[in-house]
């Protein structure tokens, strides 16, 4: 929409300007005498009539399909109900293509009649410095400190401290009010729901998140496979699961190596926490062949087969894994809570691994 | 021919308005005011009317959202979600998108014209970046633009989040991740922010009041008050014809200018229409309930928290461990410290540059990106530091389409963060000097005009033609960049303020960054037959 193409039509500009051999200034390159009608205003350069008048046509054209894709719009509500993708998906073609034409329709139109119908402009405004001058500022100067000094607040410092005291806890209300946003964190944070304690020593079946079986360690023989694992009672807990989700992997006992503590395995059947120790993604991705664990947020990649440490990816520490075992009737369940907090890092959780192994455990 | 007088109904409105707030003063001296004109001043306006968009299509959302994280069990037209158990929230968004007509065209328009304000704000920053048109006396505008950057990235993340999808509660997880690793204070903020534990049973509602009253009623305001700005400082214009640093030169607002904008809004109003309609975006229904024991593969995030993902991605494992805490580096590194470099070194840029040219004019003239090489490049750097990041944020998507290891991209990442921005600085700025050199060998020798011509002793010689005037004129409407006078004084003593370590930094830079590069040397003489005003330059000044 660049239409200042034509130059400036600025009369002190002109006179140095021309060239030998072409029209003096002032003769009328537009056909200007036609169009006498309205006020000649210096920078403004009205159009050709036939121009504008075709402008007019067009723009009229423009308008007029806004005015049917309106109407289509309209009659579209009506007539497309929604409900399937189907169904939705016609309703939307047709509310959103009338409604685009429309839009579409008056600004081409608008257009149409700027660059055809109304002059071409080069008018030139005068800019000034953006500070006001030096006596104004002063004035300013003066009534500011004459206020201030009517006011008492530069003579009265006793007025001006208990002031300032005043509003002090005042500002801090706010914050006090935000407290009750949340809980402290206290150490929710050091514990998920397989924690037999939390059940007065019941272990907690491990599930088949989505349909909720449990697992029977036999059922679950063939090496290599995977399975995303929630606690038997929290399938819709969203808080349980966010620290409590596993994965199960089955591998051959002879592949798994010292990082993985084999007391906690079942039948070369080993339970990682699937919550991404980078940022807390659940790490979903298993490739057989390598048992590389890969969580498809930034690519952390840990080994299954040696305690899930971390082989790539920002993630800085190994998935937690969880102590699992079968009860009376041959299901998975767990025999404990994980030994370290699981998910992202933060600050108050330090060096939870080798705090473990400095008590004789294991991770 | 005289304008007739003033309609009657308009006559007796304007008139009581005037009688009662005397705006006739304010008309007479703005209905005429100039606007210039330029491809590039557009970009901003893309910005100021998807957010139109934004308030409009949004308050429509609003009428039928519910942010309540309450499982129902869903029983709305969706035949494949029939049944299941999911959050308030995303049964509502279902219900927006099928069965409400319409719905799911506001949804799309929604969530388009957020990536269209998002893009918008961010072209028209770089346009504001490489012309200097964040100098003096625009400073204060610049950083209401900064401010307006980042919290348009706070609005479409809380925006994101709001359908509770399986895609958009991936991106709230991360967020709570980043959050809880902060150091000191992340395990309060994340509880204080999620009512507890994550996900929780307050983030929905709390996110909505952000997304539709806090955020946007801050961004209404700043924007009110970069337009206010914007018209009492008078747009910037291009070099060119007639044009100087004491005035403007273009179209009046009324009718031309208002008129324009009015199609130009009409014209993004229409695309963002066109894409709700034809472009299929954020597809809920497909990506099922949110679970945080799930995801989907392959998700990616809007394109405007690209450089955030990718700098999680290619960050290297590093983990302190001190006196009992944590420091998770490769969390707060990559989630602080590249956003913070952009926004606060665009934040200072201004003032930066203000001190090592020691420039304190008013400049209302815009730069040609090639006359200011040293800020063009660095410009580019920055845009090249962004643009790694960005792609790595998609590394997986490189990897699978180039049949490369994802882990060959990740170190891609790791070294071209580095050395792509190293590598854009001396390429641009080579770039520059060799695009000013051009012009200036067309002011100096005019163009090559195709014309060959035999000379009385049999030579032959191209005939080079003096440019067009409204093209050498904006060429010409280039200065030198100041400098600080780093020149020591009679008895070899730098002038005050460039003694010490600092200032002899700011002497050195300043004498880098400013002065004449490529001057221009016209030989008038040459073309007799034409003659340019010898006063021409100063125009421009
Ligand atoms: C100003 C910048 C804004 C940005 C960048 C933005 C961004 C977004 C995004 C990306 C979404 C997700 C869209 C989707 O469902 O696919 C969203 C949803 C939503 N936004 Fe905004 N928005 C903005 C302003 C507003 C305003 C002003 C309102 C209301 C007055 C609003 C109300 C909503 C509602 C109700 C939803 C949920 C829609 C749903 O779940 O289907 N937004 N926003
Ligand atoms: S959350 Fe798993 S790699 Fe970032």
């Amino acid at each position: 929409m660049t239409d200042n193409t034509n130059g400036t039509e600025q009369p002190d500009e002109r006179v140095p300007k021309r060239v030998i051999g072409t029209p003096p200034p002032g003769t009328p390159m537009l056909g200007e005498e036609e169009s006498t009608e309205v006020l000649k205003v210096p920078g403004v350069s009205l159009q050709d009539p036939r121009t504008a008048k075709k402008g007019e046509r067009l723009a009229a054209l423009c308008f007029t399909v806004t005015f049917l894709a309106g109407i289509g719009f309209i009659a579209s509500y009506v007539a497309f109900q929604v409900g399937d993708l189907d169904s939705t998906g016609v309703s939307n073609l047709a509310l959103g293509g009338t409604l685009t034409l429309a839009l579409l329709g008056l600004a081409v139109g608008i257009v149409v009649w700027v660059r055809m119908v109304m002059p071409k402009y080069n008018l030139v405004q005068e800019r000034h410095a953006m500070a006001s001058d030096e006596e104004v500022r002063s004035e300013v100067g003066e009534t500011f400190m004459q206020g201030a000094q009517e006011s008492g607040i530069t003579k009265r410092p006793l007025l001006r401290r208990t002031l300032l005291l005043a509003t002090a806890p005042l500002g801090l209300a706010p914050l006090v009010l935000l407290k009750d946003l949340g809980p402290l964190p206290e150490t929710k944070l050091r514990h998920t729901v397989w924690d037999p304690k939390q059940h007065g020593g019941k272990e907690l079946r491990l599930v088949v998140e989505g349909s909720g079986q449990p697992i029977r360690a036999a059922d679950f023989n063939s090496p290599g496979g995977l399975l995303s694992v929630v606690p038997e009672g929290y399938e819709h807990d969203l808080n349980a699961l966010s620290k409590a989700t596993l994965i199960l992997i089955n591998l051959r006992p002879e592949e798994i190596k010292s990082g993985t503590n084999k007391n906690w395995t079942h039948n070369g059947i080993v339970a990682y926490s699937k919550i991404c120790t980078h940022v807390g993604c659940p790490a979903a991705l298993y490739e057989q062949s390598t048992h590389h664990i890969l969580c498809p947020c930034h690519q952390s990649t840990f080994d299954a087969t040696d305690g899930a440490r971390v082989i790539f990816g920002p993630a800085a520490r190994p998935l937690p894994q969880l102590p699992i075992g079968v009860d009376g009737q041959g299901y998975l369940v767990a025999k404990g809570d994980f030994p370290v907090p699981v998910g992202p890092s933060f600050w108050e959780r330090g060096d939870a691994e080798a705090e473990v192994r400095e008590k004789g455990g294991q991770v | 021919m005289s304008t007739g007088p003033v309609p009657k109904p308009i006559a007796g409105t304007s008139s009581f308005i005037d009688d009662r707030i005397g705006a006739g003063n304010f008309l007479k001296r703005n209905l005429r005011k100039i606007f210039p004109d330029h491809w590039s001043f557009l970009l901003g306006e893309i910005a100021l009317y998807s957010f139109i968009i934004l308030l409009l299509t949004g308050t429509f959302l609003t009428f039928w959202y519910k942010p309540g994280m309450n499982h129902v069990v869903y029983d709305g037209s969706y035949e494949p979600l029939k049944g299941i158990l999911m959050s308030e929230a995303y049964a509502s968004s279902l219900n927006i998108s099928f069965d409400v007509r319409g719905g799911l065209l506001m949804r799309q328009m929604h969530h388009w014209a957020a990536l269209l304000f998002i893009a918008g704000m961010m072209v028209h920053m770089l346009r504001v970046f490489f012309t200097g048109a964040y100098r003096k006396p625009r400073e204060l505008n610049w950083i209401i633009g900064v401010l307006l950057l980042t919290l348009a990235l706070a609005e479409g993340l809380t925006g994101y989040s709001l359908p509770d999808d399986l895609l958009s509660g991936a991106g709230l997880r991360i967020t709570q991740g980043v959050a809880i690793s902060l150091p000191l204070v992340g395990t309060y903020v994340s509880f204080f922010l999620f009512g507890g534990e994550y996900p929780g049973e307050d983030v929905m509602a709390r996110f909505y009041s952000l997304h539709i009253l806090l955020i946007p009623g801050i961004l209404l305001a700043l924007i009110s008050a970069h337009m206010i700005l914007m018209w009492v400082q008078k747009h910037t214009q291009m070099p060119g014809k007639g044009r100087t640093n004491k005035n403007v030169v273009g179209a009046p607002f009324y009718p031309a200018f208002m008129a324009k904008a009015g199609a130009y809004f009409l014209f993004t109003f229409a695309v963002i229409a066109g894409l709700a309609t034809f472009a299929q975006i954020n597809p809920i229904w497909a990506f099922g309930p949110y679970t945080p024991a799930d995801i989907s593969a392959g998700s990616q995030p809007d394109f405007y928290m690209g450089f955030l993902e990718g700098s999680l991605r290619i960050m290297p494992a590093w983990e302190i461990n001190v006196l009992g805490y944590t420091l998770p580096l490769s969390v707060i590194i990559p989630a602080l410290v590249p956003m913070g470099i952009i926004m606060t070194g665009l934040a200072l840029y201004p003032f930066l540059e203000q001190w090592v040219t020691g420039d304190r004019r008013e400049h209302h003239i815009a730069d040609r990106p090639r006359n200011n090489p040293h800020r063009t490049a660095i410009g580019m750097s920055a845009i090249t530091f962004y643009g790694v990041l960005w792609l790595l944020g998609a590394n997986d998507e490189l990897s699978a389409f180039f049949h490369i290891s994802l882990y060959t991209t990740t170190w891609f990442g790791r070294i071209a963060v580095f050395l792509g921005p190293a590598l854009a600085y001396a390429i641009t700025y080579r770039m520059c000097l060799g695009l000013q050199r051009n012009d200036a060998a067309i002011l100096g020798h005019g163009v090559e005009s195709g014309v060959i011509k035999r000379l009385p002793h049999g030579e032959f010689i191209e005939v080079h033609v003096p440019p067009a005037d409204d093209i050498a004129a904006h060429m010409r409407g280039k200065e030198a960049i100041p400098t600080i006078a780093a020149a020591p004084d009679g008895e070899g003593i730098p002038p005050k303020g460039l003694r010490g370590p600092i200032g002899r930094l700011r002497a050195k830079m300043s004498e880098t960054y400013g002065g004449e590069k490529i001057p221009i040397e016209e030989h008038h003489e040459e073309h007799p037959a034409i003659s340019p005003a010898d006063d021409d330059k100063s125009l421009t000044r």
